[in-house]
């Protein structure tokens, strides 16, 4: 075990696949010399050269386009997007390209093709610069998505991410890349895989589902909730698709109540539709409908306060929690 | 004058894809056919000039208007017209039709049916081309003036030129973006006039002119594979049809296209090489049998294929090997 920061666990991953496999390459914006706006390309330019480190201009259509080409005659590109906002640019490219390419071609194509960014609120970046998009990409099919909570998850949902033979969405958060040292594996094959939820705190009276940022505010939800007398189960998904939906109902059936936990808008977010598949699957064991936590139906507004009281909170989430029991 | 192979190749290859885009009609016509199709009949030209210079190792990317490019590309007659039946043995099992297909074992990286979709995705495979050190490969990107006013073709121009990639953007000016006509869509007199933006060279060719094409062509390839970066290649020419099975036409006389049609690229050509004498009327006509009998085999194959099994409907999303 190794402590660093968010984003050096992020580069150091890079570095290593891009050792062991020469068809593994970086495109993206500003990753050159600073080594991306926020760092997690740190490094890179120096020991692997502008051949492999492409900065690109700011075309993220363009080279988004140009990550599927290379994805499907042969390279493993990883596509660094500075905001994962950016993909709205993109969204051509994303949605009726990558996402389709293997499928209406009958199956001959392999795109092995990681597009990964921060996104978020932290960065004081108003409505364009701090969304949670990830949701949005649920509803494609042909898209795997991944949204680390922690730099070890990070690194092993990473390494599953380059070597994996489909596109993967990867959304880093930027308020993780702030959370100080983090520890993470030394193991250069350390790997997650794809569709296995991890525990990240057991407990018996409800299950919260978050992912990202708010796996933390939802442990400490838990802490101040134990202090009442309320067990809270934290599950992490890790990956939205795809998911891990047995070890959630499997949580569920034992607490009998649930509440999902996300900063994108509660509206259309993932917690309403891991929310469905779990009463699908497990409505007789549960005591209570669901309570879903997201972000206000509102765009992201500037000022701190502001942005405070759109997107969830820790008190909202203890709230959700004794409320869903109280039902 | 072009080789002797090179000729006989280019008219076989222009034969074979009017020959399938008049069955083609047929067959939508017929209701054998669902959706819509988009013809290149009078177009021929171009996509068999161009591909005449290419390997399965070199890449395309195709539009919307896409069965020329792929015939030309060395597609089978057969597994074309099954996919745009929506055949299980078609290219795409089915599930792509007319607009989407690919054969990737051709170096065919696919039509698209989002107009300048694939620009960057060809970008992408020159990317490849490059980095992987095939110095004798290339990629054509194929779109049409309409494509001109999507945004990802100047970024494609821009990343391609910056970073020197092997690609020639092959623009096919028929003259309609559906029925926007060319100068509500392109404020200056030529296309080519962009390509100083990009430090790129250009050619600007009569696009039913086999022969233009081709000394454009061998150009074009010198510059791209000898790592000087993309080329701009527009090829004038205009297409038969409407823009689609069902276009009205509103926007263009029927004179208009008589008088398109009287610059037919195929006749013209054939003509050119007797004159020429690098062909006789025997030779010639042999390749125009050879060409009626693989249709009609490809007709039967395509007519006689199964549907495909609705069971198997969510295969192939992902890669699971």
């Amino acid at each position: 075990m190794s402590e660093m920061l968010f984003t050096a666990a992020i580069a150091r991953t890079i570095a290593e696949e891009m050792r062991r496999d020469p068809s593994v390459f970086v495109m993206g914006e500003d990753v050159g010399v600073i080594g991306g706006i926020y760092g997690a390309s740190k490094g890179l330019l120096e020991e692997f050269g502008r051949e492999r480190i492409r900065q690109t201009p700011i075309s993220e259509a363009g080279f988004v386009g140009a990550g599927l080409g290379a994805a499907c005659t042969g390279m493993r590109p990883i596509v660094e997007l500075m905001y994962m906002d950016f993909t709205f640019v993109a969204m051509d490219q994303i949605l009726n390209q990558v996402a389709k390419t293997r499928y209406v071609f009958g199956g001959k194509a392999k795109i092995p093709l990681v597009i990964r960014g921060q996104q978020g609120v932290g960065g004081g970046n108003a409505a364009t610069h701090s969304q949670s998009v990830e949701s949005l990409f649920l509803n494609i099919p042909g898209l795997k998505i991944a949204v680390p909570s922690t730099a070890a998850d990070a690194v092993g949902l990473l390494r599953t991410a380059i070597r994996d033979d489909n596109p993967v969405l990867f959304f880093e958060h930027k308020k993780l890349y702030k959370g100080g040292k983090w520890e993470v594996p030394d193991d250069p094959e350390y790997m997650i895989p794809f569709g296995k939820a991890d525990i990240k705190r057991q407990g018996t009276d409800v299950t919260v589902v978050a992912t990202q940022f708010y796996v933390g505010e939802a442990l400490k939800a838990a802490e101040e909730l134990a202090k009442e007398g309320i067990s809270v189960e934290v599950v992490d998904p890790r990956t939205l698709y795809p998911l891990d939906i047995d070890t959630i109902c499997e949580s569920v059936k034992k607490t009998g109540h649930l509440v999902t936990v996300h900063e994108a808008c509660a509206v259309g977010g993932w917690g309403s539709e891991i929310e469905s598949q779990v009463m699908d699957r497990v409505f007789r064991y549960m005591d209570a409908a669901p309570i879903r936590v997201g972000a206000k139906q509102c765009p992201l507004p500037f000022n701190p306060n502001l942005e405070k009281a759109v997107v969830p909170q820790i008190p909202d989430i203890v709230a959700a929690c004794k409320r869903v029991l109280s039902k | 004058m072009i080789t002797k192979e090179r000729a006989l190749w280019i008219y076989e290859k222009m034969l074979e894809i009017r020959q399938f885009e008049e069955t083609a009609w047929d067959l939508f016509c017929a209701n054998k056919i669902h959706g819509s199709v988009h013809l290149y009949l009078g177009e021929e030209a171009v996509a068999a000039s161009v591909c005449s210079f290419m390997t399965d190792e070199d890449y395309i990317t195709s539009t919307h208007r896409g069965h020329g490019h792929c015939v030309a590309k060395g597609g089978d007659l057969g597994k074309t017209l099954a996919e745009m039946m929506g055949r299980d043995t078609g290219y795409c099992r089915g599930r792509s039709g007319s607009m989407h297909i690919a054969d990737f074992s051709k170096g065919n990286l696919g039509a698209n049916a989002i107009v300048g979709g694939g620009i960057p995705i060809a970008t992408g495979a020159a990317l490849s081309q490059k980095m992987q050190g095939k110095k004798d490969n290339f990629t054509v990107a194929f779109f049409g003036d309409g494509a001109c006013s999507q945004g990802v073709t100047h970024e494609s121009m821009n990343l391609a030129a910056l970073w020197k990639l092997p690609i020639i953007f092959c623009i096919e000016n028929n003259g309609y973006a559906i029925s926007l006509p060319l100068e509500d869509n392109i404020p200056t007199d030529n296309i080519t006039d962009r390509a100083a933006g990009y430090g790129m060279p250009s050619f600007s060719v009569d696009g039913n002119d086999v022969e233009a094409i081709c000394e454009a062509m061998e150009q074009a390839v010198a510059h791209v594979t000898s790592g000087q970066g993309p080329v701009m290649l527009e090829c004038k020419t205009g297409r038969w049809m409407g823009h689609w099975t069902g276009d009205p036409e509103l926007y263009r006389t029927r004179q208009e296209v008589e008088e398109l049609k009287a610059r037919e690229p195929i006749q013209r050509f054939r003509a050119r090489m007797l004159e020429t004498g690098i062909a006789d009327e025997e030779t010639i006509c042999a390749i125009e049998a050879k060409v009626t009998k693989a249709m009609a085999d490809a007709l039967d194959f395509a007519m006689n294929s199964p549907e495909p099994d609705p069971a198997h409907v969510t295969d192939d999303v992902f890669y699971e090997g």
